[in-house]
């Protein structure tokens, strides 16, 4: 029973940071119609971003937090502009294999710049607290206090601002959100800059628990697309809770199979989502 | 560099070309004629360059087989295991949006890797499969005539399907799906078919790799080398044309192969990690062409309908 509760613990941490990066993904599969495959790699960079603030400056990584999540929205927009906006009139299948290229592009230039080493924020053990038979790190509080207070401003975002109605009646329906007279190439850069402030709060996160490494976002890919279509396409809300059920699912998983196969439980929970109830938990636009 | 070390590059990189050959047709049954979006072809690879190796080996201690067997019954055995792996795969994602087959093969793709790494029973891990030998005692020369002639065979496979009616309906799926409901035929059943058929070819290109370097291990099978050249290839060269697909393969290929002379020729100082820099160059060559020319060097034709003059 207490190992279940503490592998709860641990998969709502991961939980968190898979919601933060399925919000993004699914706000862009919304309202653009493709799966952004270079979402793991914003998440990376982002996390990059910060760790150069980190060694620069000498700030702790919540300080450093706001700037890699400008910075990489800021990216995401100019990746927007001088690939994706170009051959978005195409076909969605062809942003999907230029996604695919930018994630590998991104990769390759955290490599260049950064190495392709395990890297970490702080030096040294962080003394975990021991409440009862479970531990926690204090990171992991921050990691839970900071992921809620971001999906708190999302929300708001959503509901009080006339960006956010908008980006949602788009991911609702385009035709009549455009009929309406919504300003379509505003709402896609609004969605492009949360979208990579979001990932590289994620990638912040995922550094500060574990560490920093080229492919860190790479392999947490899968989770957060099976996040997404478990939420319902187009769904932030759906994504929040898709992401912490798949975080769960995934801990939980290592009580019965090794702990190798964490991604193949995801991807299970996906496949049922697309066979049984391909729409999500709230219903998407599949 | 003399001529015998010329030509025996030259017989490296053709082979080489030869090999991602078999996997852009198989990619372009799949993408360029029935518009599946397969990025797990670096699975499908993996499970043919395993399964000839795990038959073909001599017998191991730390791991099932080898077995010790011929050549062809290896890389038979290859195709046929990946007939189950791409059935199911076809199965699940038959009904689906082209969005949610790339996601779920790049699932595939990553699960299949995790088992090789894992499962050493099998595969022996990390470690990898040493010692797979070219058949009947071959050299680098003759070995290339053999991949030479499976390229012509997995061609004219292709091609005749392409020119089939069995390749219209497909691409009749890839154009208008509606339309081709409407006019009876079992979407479903077409798609998983030149799903199987495209994997399986791509799982030959992974039997004839396993020979040609003598040793497979997981490495080998990450998302850039099994399924990011081979994308570029096929649109490099021309989704939905056969030919295009091999040229692209060449094409592509000698790009590669010289970004390592442009990443010789820069500071390593500069650029980090010679071999991310040549990734980011591919992937920047990747975007150039999707937004400057998407159709590819040789854009698709349409094959003569029956009894149409040329």
């Amino acid at each position: 029973m207490i190992e279940i509760i503490q592998l709860l613990i641990n998969g709502i941490l991961l939980g968190s940071i898979l919601a933060l990066g399925a919000v993004g993904a699914t706000m862009i599969f919304g309202v653009l119609r493709f799966a952004h495959f270079a979402h793991g790699d914003f998440m990376a960079i982002g996390a990059y971003f910060a760790l150069t603030v980190v060694t620069v400056f000498n700030l702790p990584v919540l300080a450093a937090l706001p700037v890699a999540m400008l910075l990489t929205g800021g990216l995401a927009i100019l990746i927007d502009q001088v690939v994706y906006r170009r051959i978005r009139r195409v076909q969605p299948v062809i942003l999907l294999i230029a996604s695919f290229a930018t994630a590998l592009v991104l990769r390759s230039f955290i490599q260049m710049v950064w190495g392709s080493s395990n890297q970490v924020y702080q030096v040294g053990i962080q003394l975990p607290w021991r409440i009862g038979p479970f531990t926690l790190k204090p990171d992991h509080l921050l990691i839970f206090a900071a992921a809620a207070g971001l999906v708190l401003i999302v929300h708001l975002f959503l509901s009080r601002t006339r960006m956010g109605k908008a980006m949602r009646a788009m991911s609702d329906n385009m035709d009549l959100a455009l009929v309406t007279g919504i300003p379509a190439n505003r709402v896609i850069m609004w969605t492009w800059a949360i979208g990579g402030a979001l990932a590289a709060a994620a990638g912040v996160f995922l550094g500060m628990d574990t560490r920093l490494h080229p492919v860190m976002g790479w392999t947490l890919l899968l989770p957060i697309f099976a996040a997404t279509i478990l939420g319902g396409i187009g769904r932030p809300y759906g994504a929040i809770l898709g992401g912490l059920v798949i975080g769960c699912a995934m801990e939980l998983s290592t009580l019965v199979i090794p702990g190798a196969y964490k991604p193949a439980v995801a991807f299970a929970i996906m496949v049922a989502t697309l066979v049984f109830r391909p729409q999500g938990i709230i219903k998407g636009n599949a | 560099m003399d001529m015998a070390g010329l030509s025996a590059y030259a017989v490296f990189f053709l082979s080489l070309v030869g090999i991602y050959a078999i996997m852009a047709l198989g990619l372009n049954m799949q993408w360029g004629m029935t518009g599946q979006f397969n990025i797990g072809i670096a699975g499908f690879f993996a499970v043919g360059a395993y399964t000839t190796a795990i038959l073909t080996s001599a017998p191991a201690e730390s791991r099932v087989g080898g077995f010790d067997l011929p050549f062809l019954v290896g890389l038979a055995g290859s195709v046929i295991a990946c007939i189950p792996v791409a059935w199911l795969v076809g199965r699940i994602t038959a009904r689906l949006r082209t969005d949610y087959l790339a996601i779920a093969t790049i699932g595939i793709a990553e699960i299949i890797r995790l088992f090789f790494v894992n499962e050493s029973w099998l595969s022996n891990g990390t470690r990898g499969i040493p010692g797979i030998e070219k058949p009947f005692g071959l050299g680098n020369n003759g070995y290339l005539l053999i991949i030479i002639a499976f390229v012509a065979l997995a061609w004219l496979l292709v091609e005749i399907a392409r020119r089939s009616p069995w390749g219209r309906v497909l691409r009749a799926i890839r154009d208008n799906e509606p339309a081709t409901a409407a006019a009876g035929k079992d979407i479903a059943r077409f798609r998983l078919q030149a799903f199987i058929t495209g994997s399986c070819l791509m799982a030959l290109g992974g039997g004839l790799y396993a020979h040609f370097v003598g040793f497979v291990s997981p490495e080998a099978f990450r998302p850039l080398y099994g399924t990011f050249l081979v994308w570029v290839m096929l649109i490099a060269g021309g989704s939905g044309n056969n030919l295009g697909a091999m040229l692209g393969a060449l094409v592509v290929w000698l790009i590669w192969s010289s970004t390592e002379m442009i990443a010789g020729l820069v500071p390593t100082a500069l650029i980090g990690s010679e071999s991310a820099f040549r990734v980011f160059l591919i992937g920047v060559l990747l975007q150039i062409i999707l937004v400057s020319r998407p159709q590819g060097l040789l854009p698709e034709k349409r094959p003569p309908m029956p009894g149409e003059k040329r």
